[in-house]
């Protein structure tokens, strides 16, 4: 028997192998997170006529295991923007602490002019063009550090002229932008989905938000049913030039699981 | 003879609460040939005199762009300016590549403040010699004017004039203050050169030599949104017709100077 | 192997430091690094110098493996220009590879040259910019911008120029480039086709005595012809190039852009 400190508590070397005592050397080059721990899943967000609406599930996951089921994974950011964050859940709270300072500096900076009225004010703030410009660069300098925020990252609100604007960000800092966007699993899953409805700008242009917000929750659906690792509850948000309407305590509805009778497996499984 | 010893430097106050060194600063700034900052809701203009040291040499800039939406007009000492300018410029720069906006004119003026003060308050140091006025326009919001002096202050202002003999233009801007936000460009930068004049030494008028003029404004694009109307300097043959339009003998005939000749109101929404 | 390390305290001698924890997987005392820093997003560009213009062009499509992530995302940008919208840009650039990296470095190069101009009160020439932008690439040899890179522009003469890159800033000056995914799909089809090489005068002797086809410069509008068929065909071929071709075209006029569609299977 091993009676030494550093050997208490571990499982029997003879029964489970040699244990990996890596994480305990402290000696070495600096080390950073190199995966995430505690996990969101998919984000999901779709252009409308005049706005955007974004959707992501309650979970936090620790690897296979649902660890966290009422973590909030969209957050505002000055009642004109959404940012859902996909990914490590403890990078996730510090860019939100990051957004709640940057969303105070912001309003000291700009609500300086007193005959201002509310909607000029809204107009010079932040908008989400701009926080995903500034999220953009700052995963990209983090990742360039070997440091990365590992996260997947949707930005939902209006860009300078007023217009929907939908970007995602993700922890190399490459960022892009379409009609509809999906993190994670629901690249798969619910692209293809949102693609039906909104392959293009123009096509968006021409949805209510009626219909987006069906969209987007059929898709969430489908990502319940598909993903191991999602829940079915989720927050949804409506992001317009108006403000944002964020629940965050939807229930799945009409679920129907009669396809999985039918699912016989991958390949080689067929009666 | 009286010799004051509260002006060594910028560290310690006179028993009467005044740090000298700093309110030296201050007379730099007059001592710089005049400039007039004027904003309307539409357009921010900068106007000034510009000096020569001899009749040889060329004619000192007055007027610098910092980045489209945003120039300055100097007071003072220009190679200090040449500092600030190129901080402003930096910053501004900085503030577009991580967000991709303008910056807002506000946050900038503050930051050179903040950079002002520093120098007001540590051994060893010497306050910044010149006076700026600050025009642009912010993301979505109007034009916008700030004033910034030596010692850090900075201030919004409607209308304002620093440099030599400048308290004859304040007057002149005081008594048309009411008209400015109306104003269209035109009509703003005759205000700012008939300010100037009010400025001028007896026997020296404005010349396409000495006088520099700078727009900043909103203007409405063709689909109807409200896009930036970039800071543009005019020098020499350009300002021409400018200086004209408000020669003594023009402005006899031409109507009053507060009357509005021209508006281009642009709404916020659209 | 294992017994050697732990089970007798006395083998190991009395010590009861963390550090003398066994290094069963980690025989260089630290865990690799998992985390790659990179990834490729798909997309060609080109380049093509004519007498006195450059046509510069790249597709749209921006992808993560085999997912597309988004069907209009410009690889080709003005460069320089006094204000954002680059309305009085002189130089354009592209670039190809990891996306992130070629933002970057669009943003750097586009930051110095307003600088340039700000300073010096001219835009920066093709020449100069070409040279400040091996340097840049250079300066991050050991760390590099994963993007190959075109620069394009008038020379001095009014001339167009095309630099090309690769990622860690060896640069030439050429006729024409191809650049990204299908560069190699690309690239022979414009030395057939800009270059004429492998095309002889018909009936002028055999072996050595075969002569070349005389080169003469494209008009413009062959380029264009050019361009689009070269893409067109690398949609055909590859599965990271489609949905929109975007070209710049410099004269001496200005820049003019013009944005075409392609197939989006």
């Amino acid at each position: 028997m091993d009676h030494r400190p550093q050997a208490w508590g571990r499982p029997r070397d003879d029964v489970y192998g040699a244990y990996d005592a890596s994480y305990l050397h402290d000696s070495g080059p600096k080390t950073a997170t190199q995966s995430p721990v505690v996990t969101g899943t998919s984000v999901i967000g779709i252009k409308f006529k005049d706005g955007v609406v974004i959707a992501a599930d309650n979970l936090a996951s620790y690897g296979s295991l649902a660890r966290f089921n009422n973590v909030k994974r969209l957050r505002t950011f000055l009642n004109s923007s959404v940012i859902g964050f996909g990914g490590d859940v403890s990078d996730m709270q510090y860019l939100d602490r990051l957004l709640s300072e940057l969303a105070i500096d912001e309003t000291y900076e700009t609500d300086d002019t007193p005959e201002d009225d509310e909607e000029t004010t809204k107009k010079t703030h932040l908008n989400a063009a701009n926080l995903h410009k500034y999220l953009q660069k700052l995963l990209y300098q983090r990742r360039s550090k070997f440091d990365p925020l590992w996260n997947q990252i949707l930005v939902a609100g209006t860009d300078g002229e007023g217009k929907p604007f939908l970007a995602s960000v993700d922890l190399r800092g490459t960022a892009f932008s379409s009609a509809s966007l999906a993190t994670g699993f629901g690249s798969a899953l619910a692209q293809p989905i949102m693609r039906r409805y909104a392959e293009t700008d123009e096509q968006a242009a021409k949805l209510t938000r009626e219909e987006a917000v069906a969209v987007v929750k059929e898709c969430m659906k489908v990502l319940f049913y598909r993903d191991a690792r999602s829940l079915d509850r989720y927050s949804i948000a409506v992001v317009t030039k108006a403000g944002v309407e964020l629940a965050e305590e939807e229930q799945l509805e009409k679920q129907s699981w009669a396809f999985a009778e039918r699912i016989r497996g991958y390949g080689t499984q067929n009666v | 003879m009286f010799r004051n010893n509260y002006d060594n430097d910028s560290v310690t106050f006179s028993p009467q609460g005044r740090i000298f060194q700093v309110e030296y600063a201050g007379e730099a700034v007059k001592q710089g040939s005049v400039v007039v900052g004027i904003a309307s809701k539409t357009h921010a203009v900068l106007v000034a005199i510009k000096r020569n040291a001899e009749e040889l040499s060329s004619y000192q800039k007055k007027l610098f762009p910092i980045d489209e939406h945003v120039g300055i007009a100097i007071a003072g000492l220009t190679s200090d300016a040449r500092v600030l300018s190129n901080f402003m410029k930096q910053q501004c720069l900085g503030h577009r590549l991580t967000y991709g906006r303008n910056m807002p004119v506000r946050s900038l003026v503050d930051m050179i403040g903040s950079k002002a003060q520093i120098n007001t308050q540590h051994y060893g140091k010497r306050p910044y010699g010149v006076g700026l006025l600050v025009a642009g326009v912010d993301q979505q919001g109007g034009p916008r004017l700030f004033e910034f002096q030596p010692s850090g202050m900075t201030e919004e202002m409607v209308a304002f004039a620093i440099g030599a003999r400048s308290q004859m233009a304040r007057t002149y801007l005081e008594k048309n203050v009411d008209s400015f936000k109306a104003c269209g460009k035109e009509e703003l930068i005759k205000h700012g050169l008939r300010a100037l004049k009010e400025s001028l030494v007896q026997d020296r008028e404005l010349t396409i030599d000495n006088t520099s003029v700078a727009i900043v404004g909103v203007k409405k694009d063709k689909d109807g949104t409200a896009k930036v109307e970039p800071f543009k300097v005019y020098d020499g043959q350009d300002v021409m017709d400018w200086i004209d339009s408000v020669s003594d003998d023009k402005e006899n005939t031409a109507p009053a100077p507060a009357t509005v000749e021209e508006s281009m109101d642009v709404d916020n929404d659209a | 192997m294992a017994a050697m390390f732990s089970q007798n305290p006395l083998m190991n001698g009395p010590n009861y430091s963390f550090n003398d924890a066994p290094k069963v997987n980690a025989p260089e005392g630290a865990r690799q690094h998992r985390f790659d820093p990179y990834t490729d997003n798909g997309g060609s560009t080109l380049a093509i110098a004519g007498a006195d213009f450059t046509i510069m062009a790249g597709d749209t499509r921006h992808t993560s493996g085999y997912s597309i992530n988004s069907r209009y995302y410009p690889k080709v940008f003005k460069i320089g220009g006094t204000t954002a919208d680059q309305h009085d840009a002189n130089l354009v650039l592209s670039v190809v590879g990891f996306a992130a990296d070629g933002e970057a470095l669009k943003e750097r190069l586009d930051a110095i040259c307003k600088m340039y101009r700000y300073r010096h009160g001219k835009p920066m020439s093709v020449k100069a910019c070409a040279q400040r932008l091996s340097t840049i690439l250079y300066q991050k040899r050991f760390f590099p911008y994963y993007v190959y890179a075109i620069l394009g522009g008038l020379d001095e003469e009014g001339k167009g120029a095309v630099y090309s890159y690769d990622p860690v800033g060896s640069y030439e000056r050429e006729q024409c480039r191809a650049g990204g995914a299908a560069a190699s799909l690309i690239m022979p089809f414009l030395d057939n086709q800009v270059n004429f090489k492998n095309q002889y005068v018909p009936g002028s002797g055999e072996g050595h005595a075969l002569q070349e086809r005389e080169r003469k410069p494209l008009s413009r509008n062959e380029v264009e012809v050019l361009v689009k068929d070269a893409f067109d065909g690398a949609v055909e071929r590859h599965i990271e190039v489609g949905d929109g071709l975007q070209m710049m075209v410099i004269t001496k006029d200005g820049i003019e852009e013009i944005l075409l569609p392609l197939k989006k299977d």
